[in-house]
């Protein structure tokens, strides 16, 4: 039974992860229609910034919860800077041209910035430092659950409802909704619509800057690979919590996260991946539009 | 003076952009911090000329598009080249001469020279089985090395095990990659274009996790060595004369997959696939099955990958699950895109650019990948149609027009 | 022009289409005859597309009975399957929103219709074989005399983006008769078109009609094309069929009239 708390456990650290990345996914998607397949890239790029700066700052000889705050904050604000760019540069151009084109303009940015960044630091692993201190509290149940997982739970927690308010409560989200719905209607109703959409990547990105700094003080450990399997994983529970739903997006992350646990914890780590597609396709077999997602009727 | 203040401000932007990346490096394990300024100059100066060519270009786009929604210029002005391409006789006498420039290729060039072209001819398959798929069904496969895999396994397994000649696995391996393909399809091929991606993704990643862990079938991570190569009745072959005998088999296999996709797009079942990539809805209300079309496509895309597949593993001799990732896919994909979707010299071009490029400058390679993300941005920004956009066939109506003139 | 002793094509029952809480279309009857030309009128949003989308298969209706009845074949009742299913069994259409295959020629954009009366397979289409080349060729010219007919033939091998708009209307025309139809069902095909063209495409579906033996359901908005060419008029309002008659019972029914011009229209 504590095994399978744990795996339940670790399995919801991971999930939360996957969805912080995912609410990224879901909120371009709901938007442009567009799989912004280097979203992991920003994550990975979060990452990375994060592990600079605390390197920097280490051995200039900070200490302890002003670098993880300093650092966090420096990747957040750099997400953003390349989410915006990035949109600005390779998607505004081609809003209107076929289906196709954003994609491959995607695809082609992701391997653009994975190689950015191998050529401008280096192919090899390297050792993360682990930012989250161990809480004293923690203690008696730290077999089960350890500190940074709890860190992770509670801050995609928090992250997430803040999310939420934004989207419901602020003039920005209710602009965002509109656009969602009929892009040229909010158009004509005074929504600057080029400004939403890099609303979209800028906070798209913070979440994923955010992730990547939690995941890679959690592991241990950042490579330029690392945001194109998160990125993947993270659309598939964008996908599978129905793409454009933003509730969809945390359910799919979640649903993705325990599946991978158990199958690593009670079949093989080994096939966790091909446990994690599999999911996806059976999944979009019996319920095309995803878990929360409408089928919504093509226009004729 | 406004242009100058624009591109000053992109530059100084993208300086604050790379500043971490290309400034910092930090070793955590000598505890130092490396501060490569020199770097900000560089990345300052190369943002300011990008961004002038940029604009430029935007705009040329624009006032293009412009130009041919007013209709001034409706019929798109073929390029000087692309009117070169249409020339019947011309075409005839080139091919005519690159054919003859592939045949005395091996005898002109050393065994190097002819591995490495037997590695862009590989791809040149690759890119035209894909260039079924996506160029002309419009599905994007984003998963298509997996049935490159499934091809050089087939070679590698069933001559390991049972020492089936390269001959016998030939249409063994392109009927197993088609067999794949309508294996993955049935699921699959009700999705809607970006799932689409996503599973075949997906897919890929499955078969790679699939060899590198189910060892007692692929051998795992270590891989299948001491494959043989391709016999020729029975002869002994030097590596210098087998490479030259699978150069032939290439040629001959590029031929082939020409030939037969050539006459495919244009052809009842061709047209059907285009149709498709156009307009799904008005595709089906015109009576094409949309799932036998999108099946046949992507099977006979499998096909090629599945066929090429078995040369691969012949060539090399040895294969194991790196040779089989994403960046795999990527490559082939970006060969058909910044070739030309849907044509076939374009996708040719296309994969002996890519492939050929980073052989010989050596210089290039590090770089290689950057460069083809950069270029697949920016070819579907300025040029989505790739290098050389595809041509539709022209029909003659002489005996036609006349019949019906004199009715 | 009520001709009971014609033969009835499509047969409509109580037909009803819900997108979730909304009522798009809602039991609607209707039958086209042979040799009819018949025209679904109404306000805009009053449902006329959708019931094309359910007839043709685009849309799974959610109650009521479409039935085919194929002169010389059996009945068949067509609700839920695939389009192509429907268009082979005879009953093709056009589209509002011009959806041709624009970066195929225009001549190609017909042979695509011809499709499901062909059939070379893959194999067939590798090989080109005699009876491929045959077919081939069969295709090329049962698509030009078509484009001759709606006059595009000087246009062939352009590419149908490149065309002029009503152009495009009539190449959807064509398209949609090269899979030989029994049936055909035009949305809205004089939209966008000029007096001129609009005189033009009147001439060309009587054309179609006589000549072609095809009977004809269109949506229009063109009264004076509709009144001129449509043997009965069907008139939509929110979904439900409010009216059915000849042009001149149409003209004067006073529900239609409300229909279109709001209640001030008694005053």
């Amino acid at each position: 039974m504590e095994y399978f708390i744990e795996l339940f456990l670790s399995g919801l650290t991971r999930g939360s992860i996957y969805a912080l990345i995912a609410l990224g996914y879901t909120m371009v998607y709901g938007i442009i229609q567009l799989i912004n397949f280097a979203h992991g890239e920003i994550y990975m790029i979060g990452a990375f910034v994060a592990y600079i700066v605390c390197g920097v700052l280490t051995i200039y000889g900070f200490h302890g919860v002003s670098i993880l705050i300093i650092a966090g904050l420096l990747a957040i604000v750099y997400s953003c800077a390349y989410g915006y760019t990035l949109e600005k540069v390779a998607y505004r151009p081609l809003r209107g041209a076929p289906r196709l084109s954003p994609l491959i303009s995607a695809i082609g940015m992701s391997i653009f910035l994975q190689n950015y960044v191998l050529l401008a630091q280096t192919p090899d692993f390297l050792p993360f430092p682990a930012l989250i201190p161990d809480f004293a509290f923690m203690e008696p149940i730290a077999h089960i659950i350890g500190s940074a997982e709890l860190v992770i739970l509670v801050t995609t927690m928090v992250t997430m409802v803040m999310l939420t308010l934004l989207i419901k409560y602020t003039k920005i989200g209710k602009a965002m909704r509109a656009t969602q719905q009929d892009m040229s209607m909010a158009r004509l109703v005074g929504v600057n619509v080029d400004r939403v959409i890099s609303t979209t990547f800028i906070i798209g990105s913070a979440l994923a800057a955010i992730g990547g700094v939690l995941v890679a003080s959690y592991i241990g450990q950042v490579n330029f690979y690392i945001g194109f399997l998160a990125g993947v994983k993270a659309f598939t529970a964008a996908v599978l919590g129905g793409i454009g739903s933003i509730p969809g997006a945390v359910i799919g992350g979640l649903v993705l996260g325990l599946t991978e646990s158990f199958a690593a914890g009670y079949v093989s780590s080994d096939y966790e991946d091909v446990f994690a597609f599999g999911l996806l396709v059976l999944i979009l077999i019996m319920r095309p539009a995803g878990i929360l997602g409408k089928a919504t009727k093509q226009k004729v | 003076m406004k242009n100058l203040k624009q591109s000053l401000a992109v530059a100084l932007w993208f300086i604050f952009l790379t500043f971490p990346l290309m400034v910092v490096k930090v070793n955590t394990s000598d505890q130092v911090v490396q501060w490569r300024w020199m770097n900000i100059l560089w990345v300052g100066v190369t943002f300011f000329v990008l961004s002038f060519i940029w604009r430029y270009a935007l705009v040329r786009k624009e006032a293009r598009q412009m130009a041919a929604l007013s209709g001034q210029d409706e019929h798109e002005k073929p390029t000087k080249f692309q009117e070169l391409l249409e020339d019947q006789s011309l075409r005839y006498r080139l091919m005519l001469g690159l054919l003859a420039f592939a045949l005395v290729f091996p005898w002109v060039f050393d065994t190097y020279q002819s591995t490495i072209m037997v590695s862009a001819l590989i791809y040149v398959v690759l890119g035209l089985g894909l260039n079924i798929t996506v160029g002309l069904a419009g599905l994007l496969d984003l998963g298509y090395v997996a049935f490159f895999a499934v091809g050089a396994y087939a070679y590698a397994l069933l001559n390991h095990h049972f020492g089936l000649g390269f001959w016998t696995c030939l249409p063994l391996g392109a009927a197993l990659g088609g067999i794949f393909g309508v294996i993955l399809g049935f699921p699959i091929l009700r999705l809607r274009g970006d799932y689409l991606a996503i599973v075949t993704l997906g897919f890929g990643m499955i078969v790679k996790v699939v060899l590198e862990n189910w060892s007692e079938f692929s051998f795992g991570p270590s891989g299948i060595a001491n494959i043989d190569r391709p016999s020729l009745f029975g002869l002994d072959m030097d590596i210098a004369a087998s490479t030259t005998y699978i150069y032939y088999i290439m040629i001959a296999l590029v031929i082939l997959t020409i030939i037969v996709t050539g006459r495919l797009k244009n052809s009842r079942i061709g047209r059907a696939w285009i149709a498709l990539r156009e307009d799904e809805i008005a595709c089906v209300a015109m009576g094409i099955d949309m799932a036998k079309t999108k099946m046949s496509a992507y099977a006979l895309g499998a096909c090629w990958a599945g066929m090429v597949g078995v040369v691969f593993a012949a060539k090399t001799t040895f294969i194991n699950p790196a040779s089989f990732t994403f960046m795999e896919s990527a490559i082939i994909l970006s060969i058909v895109v910044l070739g030309g979707m849907g044509s076939i010299l374009g996708v040719i071009l296309g994969a002996m650019i890519l492939i050929l490029m980073p052989e010989y400058l050596r210089a290039f390679s590090e770089y290689r990948m950057i460069i083809f993300g950069a270029a697949m941005v920016v070819m579907m920004i300025f040029r989505p149609q790739g290098i050389i956009s595809n041509i539709r066939q022209k029909y003659e109506f002489k005996g036609l027009k006349e019949k019906s003139e004199n009715v | 022009m009520s001709d009971t002793q014609k033969q009835v094509l499509l047969e409509v029952k109580g037909l009803t289409m819900d997108f979730g809480g909304l009522r798009a279309v809602d039991s609607i009857d209707l039958t086209v005859s042979a040799g009819e030309i018949a025209a679904l009128i109404g306000p805009n949003g009053a449902g006329k597309t959708t019931f094309f989308n359910c007839v043709t298969g685009i849309y799974t209706p959610t109650g009521g009975d479409v039935l085919l009845h194929p002169q010389g074949k059996p009945t068949r009742r067509v609700n839920g399957k695939k389009p192509n299913v429907i268009t082979t069994l005879g009953m093709a259409r056009t589209f509002q929103n011009i959806r041709l295959f624009s970066d195929m020629t225009v001549l190609e954009n017909v042979m695509i219709g011809r499709h499901c009366r062909t059939n070379t397979g893959l194999v067939g289409a590798i090989l080109r074989g005699a009876a491929a080349r045959r077919e081939e060729q069969e295709t090329v010219e049962f698509g030009y005399h078509l484009l001759e007919q709606v006059g595009l033939a000087e246009f062939a091998n352009e590419y149908s983006k490149n065309l002029p708009y009503g152009a495009m209307r009539r190449l959807e025309i064509a398209r949609a008769m090269a899979t030989e139809p029994f049936l055909l069902l035009l949305d809205e095909p004089a939209a966008g078109m000029n007096p001129q063209e609009t005189d033009e495409l009147d001439a060309l579906i009587c054309r179609i009609r006589d000549e072609g033996k095809i009977a004809i359901l269109l949506i229009e908005h063109d009264m004076k094309l509709v009144m001129n060419i449509s043997d009965n008029i069907h008139v939509m309002e929110y979904g439900k069929k409010i009216a059915t008659g000849t042009p001149q019972e149409i003209k004067d029914n006073p529900k239609v009239i409300e229909a279109y011009l709001g209640e001030e229209a008694d005053a």
